[in-house]
């Protein structure tokens, strides 16, 4: 039987493996804001998860909201990110240190 | 009176600013005649105010002119308190002062500082009036500090002088010394009777014998004593007693005139004025009036055998002034106030002459002050020849001469003195005075046979220029010679037997040695007459010969003497060693003390740890902290999540 603890755990590996991913890509910005999509879907899983378990249906309306605002900050990330290419010729991470002062 | 009392103070103060700021504009004859004036108008309306105490039997004032301020019951008042002691110091010190000026004339006539002298003896004699007449003691330390001041602008008068700038620097530091003790006690005295007023003060002196201060926690010590010491400390720095004599000798750097007037004959007086004047106070502490004597009697005989060994005209007449000086401060701690103030009159009158006359040999010579260059100068000088014998006839205390007087008394009264029934004192006083009779006769007949007799030591361009001094030298020099010869005759027994002071000062019976004495006495013809019958009469005699023969007759012995005690001239020669230690010790410790905490204490502590240190510190620590700051954003976002997760781990484990 497959129970609300089999869903945290995929929940909370793939949690694990975007921040993994964050941390560990120093390669490509690409990567990194699929990384924040992939965290923000682990996170919609928790939600249905428990929705599905309590029965009650607003976790479900949650996700719907997420998904939304994960599109809208999806495309305003890959925005920034052609913007950043056009400007500096590379999205390698490791280049990017400015913050830096 | 009052009118007199403001005009005798302030014509001289008017002239000295005058003087002083418009200087160019009187030129030189108007700056010595308008001071010669103002100062001539003040000891004529002095005389006038002595007259009118002293003849007319007119009774002391004690008047307050204005207030200066109130502050919590204290009030600080200027005011004058005018009795018989201060009319006294008056008479003394604008006649002084009149002859110097005068004598001025002449002596600073070549010099480009003309206006500026006369504007600071001027103002000298503004101070020293105030100091005097006043009837407060903040009053008294304004003058004080006054005298004290213009003896530094003039001991540095020749302010181009490396040595004269030494001088002044170090009278001046030096009068710091007795100065905090002086205000200490003048502390002392309003913290205890709550008033500057001397007479409340002295009304009050029994209720602050009876107290007892604890200045070191735990031994509480009588008030009296430590408010009489303290105040006998501003005396000994102001009239140059040991150990704080070292500044007076150094002051002859200055001019002639005003080494005759302030440093000889008025302001290192002010202190054997001012215990004399506190005189109700002192009574009551034994031990600080054993402290005076005992003080007293160092500085008048062995600051007098300095005076043997000297060679400079100026520095040999300091040198006795500081043994004169000793000798009125025996007879301050015997309680022989007037004696003192008797004394302190006669000396200032022969010790100005001596001074002028040294001044006199001075011009003649070209600025010359080495006495192993004089000699002879009898016959080009008579008039200066002849005071300066009255003079030193005077300082040594010849009979008939005022010296004599005051002298003779003075060293009777400590013989008689009720010192008599401690011993350690006694034999400490009464030799030391006995003894310095005859270092004074040695000394300056030492100096007056090799000044103006004996072969010429003087080269041959100096002598073709050798004449007697103008008028305006010469004529102080015999006003001066006249009291200094005859003044003791008329005044003795009023002085110091008559009750010539009345309140103004005070002695206890117990200690009334004057009075004892005064019921033997039999007036000045007397006196003289039994005078070969003492041991001083003796003593002096022995003192002149031993001159006459060491240095006129066998001019070679001085020489092997000084070769066969050469550890004792060296001594003699060095002062003790005396300024060594001042300056050595005391000034080197001070500025080692100095460089230590400034390069230490300011440069180390303070500005390389405490202020740059804290900057360095935090600088280095931000280089710490600033290799966490990558710029790179999987760095931050860790670090997020990091922070995320352990605040979330905390909400739900610790919480």
């Amino acid at each position: 039987m497959i129970g609300l603890q089999h869903y945290l755990t995929i929940s909370a590996m793939l949690f694990v493996l975007s921040i993994a991913g964050i941390v560990i890509n120093r390669r490509n910005l690409i990567f990194m804001l699929m990384c924040i999509e992939l965290m923000l879907l682990a996170v919609n899983f928790n939600f249905i998860a428990f929705s599905r378990y309590l029965g009650d249906d607003t976790g479900q309306v949650f996700v719907f909201f997420i998904l939304t605002v994960a599109a809208a900050e999806a495309a305003i990330g890959l925005a920034i990110l052609v913007v950043l290419f056009r400007n500096r010729r590379s999205i390698n991470v490791q280049e990017l240190n400015t913050l830096k002062g | 009176m009052q009118a007199y009392y403001l005009t005798i103070v302030l014509a001289p103060l008017a002239a000295a600013i005058i003087t002083g700021l418009f200087g160019k504009w009187i030129g030189r004859a108007g700056a010595h005649w308008l001071t010669n004036l103002a100062v001539g108008l003040s000891c004529v309306l002095s005389i006038a105010v002595f007259k009118h105490l002293f003849f007319d039997g007119g009774t002391a004032e004690n008047i307050n002119i204005y207030t200066w301020a109130v502050t919590d019951g204290l009030r600080m008042e200027v005011g004058f308190l005018v009795d018989r002691l201060t009319a006294l110091m008056m008479v003394v010190v604008t006649f002084v002062s009149l002859m110097v000026h005068i004598y001025t004339i002449g002596y600073m006539h070549d010099d480009s500082g003309y206006q500026r002298f006369f504007s600071y003896i001027s103002l000298f004699t503004f101070s020293m009036l105030m100091l005097v007449m006043a009837n407060n003691f903040l009053q008294l330390f304004f003058g004080w500090e006054a005298v004290g001041l213009v003896s530094y602008l003039l001991i540095g008068f020749w302010f181009k002088r490396e040595s004269a700038i030494f001088a002044n620097l170090k009278a001046f530091l030096v009068n710091r010394v007795g100065d905090f003790g002086f205000i200490l006690g003048i502390a002392g005295i309003v913290m205890i009777s709550g008033s500057l007023d001397y007479a409340t003060v002295f009304a009050s002196a029994e209720s602050i014998a009876a107290q007892n201060i604890e200045v070191i926690p735990g031994s509480p010590w009588n008030a009296m004593t430590v408010i009489c010491i303290l105040l006998f400390i501003g005396a000994m720095g102001k009239s140059a007693q040991a150990p704080l004599h070292v500044w007076l000798p150094d002051s002859m750097e200055g001019p002639t005139p005003i080494s005759a007037l302030i440093h000889a004959a008025t302001m290192v007086t002010a202190g054997i004025f001012m215990v004399a004047r506190m005189s109700p106070l002192f009574e009551f502490s034994t031990t600080a009036l054993a402290v005076v004597i005992v003080i007293g009697a160092i500085t008048a005989f062995f600051m007098g055998l300095i005076g043997i060994v000297q060679n400079d005209i100026k520095r040999i007449i300091a040198y006795s002034t500081l043994s004169q000086l000793g000798y009125m401060t025996v007879a301050l701690g015997a309680s022989a106030y007037s004696a003192a103030m008797f004394h302190l009159m006669t000396h200032a009158f022969f010790k100005a002459l001596l001074f002028l006359a040294a001044g006199s040999v001075i011009i003649a010579l070209h600025h010359e002050q080495d006495i192993r260059k004089m000699g002879g100068l009898r016959k080009y000088m008579p008039i200066t020849y002849w005071t300066a014998l009255v003079g030193s006839l005077a300082l040594i205390g010849f009979p008939g001469s005022s010296g004599f007087f005051s002298k003779d008394l003075l060293i009777e009264a400590i013989r008689e003195s009720h010192w008599h029934s401690e011993p350690w004192v006694y034999w400490i006083a009464y030799p030391s005075v006995l003894l310095g009779v005859f270092v004074t006769a040695l000394y300056t007949f030492r100096l007056f046979f090799l000044v103006f007799h004996g072969e010429e030591r003087m080269d041959a361009e100096t002598r073709s220029h050798l004449h007697e001094s103008p008028w305006v030298v010469t004529v102080p020099l015999i006003l001066l010679a006249i009291p200094s010869a005859v003044i003791g005759w008329f005044t003795v027994n009023d002085v110091l037997f008559d009750n010539y002071f009345g309140d103004s000062i005070v002695v206890r019976s117990s200690h009334d040695v004057l009075a004892y004495m005064g019921e033997s006495f039999h007036g000045s013809l007397a006196l003289v007459s039994h005078s070969v019958q003492t041991p001083v009469f003796w003593l002096t005699a022995a003192g002149a010969f031993t001159a006459w023969f060491l240095y006129l007759k066998r001019p070679d012995i001085p020489a092997a003497i000084k070769d066969k005690f050469s550890g004792l001239y060296t001594l003699l020669d060095r002062k003790y060693f005396m300024d060594d230690l001042y300056i050595k010790g005391f000034a080197a410790g001070g500025r080692a003390v100095g460089s230590f905490l400034w390069q230490k204490g300011d440069q180390l502590l303070i500005d390389g740890m405490l202020v740059n240190g804290t900057a360095n510190t935090i600088g280095r620590l931000a280089g710490i902290m600033r290799q966490l700051q990558t710029g790179y954003i999987y760095t931050y976002a860790f670090t997020m999540i990091v922070g995320l997760t352990m605040l979330l781990s905390w909400l739900i484990w610790f919480r």
